[in-house]
């Protein structure tokens, strides 16, 4: 675990004793267990935007891709009765192919990932309305999909499988991330895009594979999201959930420049955002708050963060000259070992 | 405007000075003084502390103690305004101009020239006022020029303008000819020379030590961020400079090969590529000799350097690699088959600065300290140790991040990256701009070393003196193609430039 990560670990416990003592009912099973649902699914996509703003990238279309993508397993299973497993195939299917789409704009045709995102948030949320027309998509009355439901909904020991589900995607993303070779060719790309390619990563296939890993993390959390809603309202299921994805990201120390961040990071990132929306709730906040707190704490936190960096690093230049000026009756040449000069 | 200044009236005084970074000591007492009308060539190795003096003349950076002292008034901490106001003027390694805009907007940024009661950009005024000092600074383009269409010579001499029109008294060059050709270099010299003329004072921060013999008035060398000694006019030699720098003589910085030139190791025929695709290239590197590449700025070494090395696209013709073809048409493939690439630009694309040192020296082969993919810290640290003992990389932690070396040692990591793994072919692109004496020398050993184990090394380089000291041959090139080829016995100064320009 990363100081920064610690920090944020320490920031979330302080404000859910915080809530806890305002309102004992933050700790309550009932509580927890729904919270912990919420933290399961917007965790899942959220480390996949990780994974893009590793690179320097952004990817805006995620929420719509939840709702397009959540249309679409719906009226399978709901409607044209395919089995959930192939729904769900097909689901990531068709979420790897626009992860691809976007990858490849980028890359390949070398437009900036901005704008490419922007228009699928824009094509997606239109294409999952204009498909449904504007109807709200749902299953059949009385419908029931045990297995499916056990899967996404259920719960084991009080946990809600979307937040088992988050843990085992963030486990194995974690091993990508900061363990494989993969992972920092990722890193690599995402400090100095040129110095990895001279050095011969291949920049334009590990950019697209970000955009891919992404896409097919919202694939799964639209299969989550549409069945813990159980009915998809297209024009406003998943808006703006792309902007929890990328405040969760930057709440756990992702750059957006690039190459900084980790997957502790980003999940703690969303947990804190679930908290504060818990927040919201238990503290009798008016709901039409809840964008300013974030908006707040997020400000707040980075802000912070910066300041005690730079607070730091004074504080080492000052030390490192009081280590100078001590040893300046000292023999020179033990000096010459302790001081290294910058250019 | 031009008073003339006394000349034995001290301009600027730094009074013990002391800078210290994160756990990095940079300037340790330092005491220096600059008369108007005189040239102060500022030498040191990298690391030397010569940066971040300027940064502090420049007032970007605040000293922890010591001050400043001009026209008898004392400054403790110094602004960027007080900078500016006492009339210091920076001429930048790395040019400052902004190439969306034309000549005289980069002059007056910041301090445009306004007229109307809506206070609009007076453009005419701006021109007409930029024109008379790009007269005085020789330069041949005029004031409505987009710098898009300005060489790097000709936007230095706009940033000399840009002084003068802020009336400077003190301009500080820092390495301005690392990226001039020759001649360009002459221009600059005399440039330097008319504003002595004037009065005004000049901080010439250079490693070409021959330069610095031509142009200062005195020399001050900066050792482990110490005052390390002065030259007079007289005294200003290069031994003398050198024993300054690194605190001892340099016996002799040129090794001869110890083998007799071998069979090809690299051959071009016929080859075009995307960047220059009308001229044609051939030429044979071979084993145990060093390929010198010559030629102005724009001729395409760079170009031809990334074609082969699979950066640029090569559009016809052959290249072989120990009589087998190379098809490179990525970096991936040409490392793959041995052949690397020393990149001109190091910072860019050579290393990845903001990470740590033993992540650069594996990044090209991080399969290589893995198991089942899965990077292990421990290889990569044992290997980066490695490296840093072979190439006595200056840092006491591999885990250190690359940006804290000075610029020789940040070379000798984008080194170790490729000596750590099987080299056949290297290129060195410019292997030492920007890099103390001490470590020019490392080096040419090494690529001396290098070429004695049978290791293809070709080497561009825009320094003569490097190209004529190091080279066992010299391919010169001109507008792409390959003008002539000069043997040991024929290297000159004079030969070399009459190829690259193709005067007879």
């Amino acid at each position: 675990m990363q100081k920064k990560d610690f920090g944020l670990a320490v920031l979330i416990i302080v404000v859910g004793a915080v809530v806890y003592l305002r309102n004992p009912l933050f700790l309550s099973p009932i509580n927890l267990g729904n919270t912990a649902n919420l933290i399961g699914l917007f965790g899942l996509f959220a480390i996949g935007q990780g994974f893009v703003i590793m690179t320097g990238g952004i990817d805006l279309s995620v929420g719509s891709m939840i709702a397009l993508l959540g249309v679409l397993f719906v009226d399978m299973v709901g409607k044209y009765g395919v089995p959930w497993p192939a729904a769900i195939l097909v689901v990531i299917l068709v979420g790897t192919l626009l992860g691809l789409a976007h990858g490849l704009l980028i890359t390949k045709l070398r437009m900036q990932p901005f704008v490419v995102t922007l228009c699928g948030l824009l094509i997606y949320r239109g294409a999952a309305r204009g498909y449904t027309g504007e109807a709200t998509a749902g299953f059949p009355f009385g419908a029931n999909y045990p297995a499916l439901e056990w899967l996404t909904i259920g719960r084991s020991f009080g946990v809600p499988h979307s937040f088992y589900a988050m843990i085992i995607v963030g486990t194995v993303c974690w091993f990508v991330l900061h363990r494989s070779v993969f992972g920092r060719h990722l890193q690599a790309v995402g400090k100095n895009e040129d110095a990895a390619r001279y050095s011969g990563i291949r920049t334009g296939f590990v950019i697209t594979a970000a955009y891919v890993i992404c896409a097919v993390l919202t694939a799964v959390a639209a299969v989550y999201f549409a069945m813990f809603t159980r009915s998809v309202q297209p024009s406003s299921h998943g808006n703006f959930y792309e902007l929890y994805a990328i405040a969760a990201a930057v709440l756990g120390g992702f750059s957006l420049r690039g190459g900084e961040g980790s997957i502790i990071g980003v999940v703690l990132g969303a947990v804190l955002l679930q908290e504060l929306q818990n927040l919201v709730n238990l503290l009798g906040i008016p709901s039409s708050l809840n964008f300013a707190v974030m908006g707040a704490v997020i400000l707040t936190g980075v802000l912070a963060d910066q300041q005690f960096n730079r607070y730091r690093a004074k504080r080492r230049a000052m030390i490192a000259l009081g280590v100078l000026n001590r040893k300046e009756a000292a023999p020179r040449q033990e000096q010459a070992a302790e001081i290294i000069c910058p250019d | 405007m031009t008073t003339k200044e006394d000349r034995t009236r001290p301009l600027l005084v730094l009074e013990n000075i002391s800078k210290a970074y994160t756990g990095v000591v940079a300037l340790c007492n330092v005491s220096m003084t600059i008369l108007a009308g005189e040239v102060l060539a500022l030498i040191g190795e990298n690391g030397a502390g010569k940066s971040t003096l300027m940064k502090i003349l420049g007032g970007v950076v605040q000293p922890n103690s010591g001050h400043i002292i001009i026209d008898n008034v004392r400054y403790d901490g110094f602004s960027v305004t007080e900078s500016q106001s006492a009339g210091i003027a920076f001429v930048h390694q790395e040019l400052n101009v902004f190439d969306n805009l034309d000549v005289a907007a980069n002059m007056f940024l910041g301090r445009e020239i306004r007229a109307g009661f809506l206070g609009l950009m007076d453009v005419k005024a701006m021109h007409a006022a930029a024109k008379p000092l790009l007269r005085r600074v020789g330069a041949t383009f005029e004031a409505d020029t987009p710098v898009a269409a300005l060489s790097l010579a000709e936007c230095q001499l706009l940033e000399i303008a840009k002084a003068l029109s802020i009336k400077a008294r003190i301009i500080i060059m820092d390495e301005p000819t690392s990226s001039l050709t020759l001649s360009e270099t002459k221009t600059l010299m005399s440039v330097v020379a008319s504003l002595k003329a004037e009065g005004i004072a000049v901080i010439y921060i250079s490693h070409r030590l021959s330069e610095i013999e031509e142009c200062a008035d005195r020399v001050f060398a900066l050792r482990d961020g110490r005052a390390a000694g002065e030259l007079g006019t007289s005294d200003i030699h290069h031994d003398a400079m050198i024993r300054m720098m690194i605190g001892r003589d340099l016996n002799s910085l040129y090794a001869p090969p110890a083998r007799p030139v071998g069979e090809a190791i690299l051959s071009l025929r016929g080859v075009r590529t995307r960047a220059k695709p009308r001229a044609l290239v051939e030429f044979d590197l071979h084993s145990g000799e060093i390929l010198g590449v010559a030629g102005l700025v724009g001729a395409g070494r760079t170009e031809l350097a990334e074609a082969i090395f699979g950066i640029d696209a090569i559009l016809e013709g052959k290249v072989m690699l120990a009589g087998r073809p190379l098809r490179a048409a990525s970096p991936r493939a040409a490392i793959e088959a041995g052949v690397y690439l020393v990149p001109e630009d190091r910072k860019r694309a050579g290393l990845v600065l903001e990470t740590a040192i033993c992540e650069n020296v594996c990044l090209a082969d991080l399969y290589a300290v893995s198991r089942h993919g899965v990077v292990s810290q421990s290889l990569m640290k044992a290997r980066a140790e490695d490296q840093r003992v072979k190439l006595d990389i200056r840092t006491n932690d591999v885990m250190r991040k690359t940006a804290e070396l000075s610029g020789g040692n940040q070379q000798k990591v984008v080194l170790g990256k490729w000596l750590s793994m099987r080299p056949r072919l290297i290129i060195f692109d410019e292997p030492t701009r920007g890099i103390d004496v001490a470590s020019k020398v490392e080096i040419y050993k090494l690529m001396r070393a290098l070429a004695d184990a049978g290791v293809g090394v070709m080497m561009i380089s825009s320094d003569m003196e490097e190209v004529i000291g190091v080279s066992d041959r010299v391919v010169v090139l001109r507008e792409g193609e390959i003008a002539g080829s000069l043997s040991r016995s024929e290297l000159s100064e004079h030969n070399v430039l009459k190829l690259a320009v193709g005067a007879n």
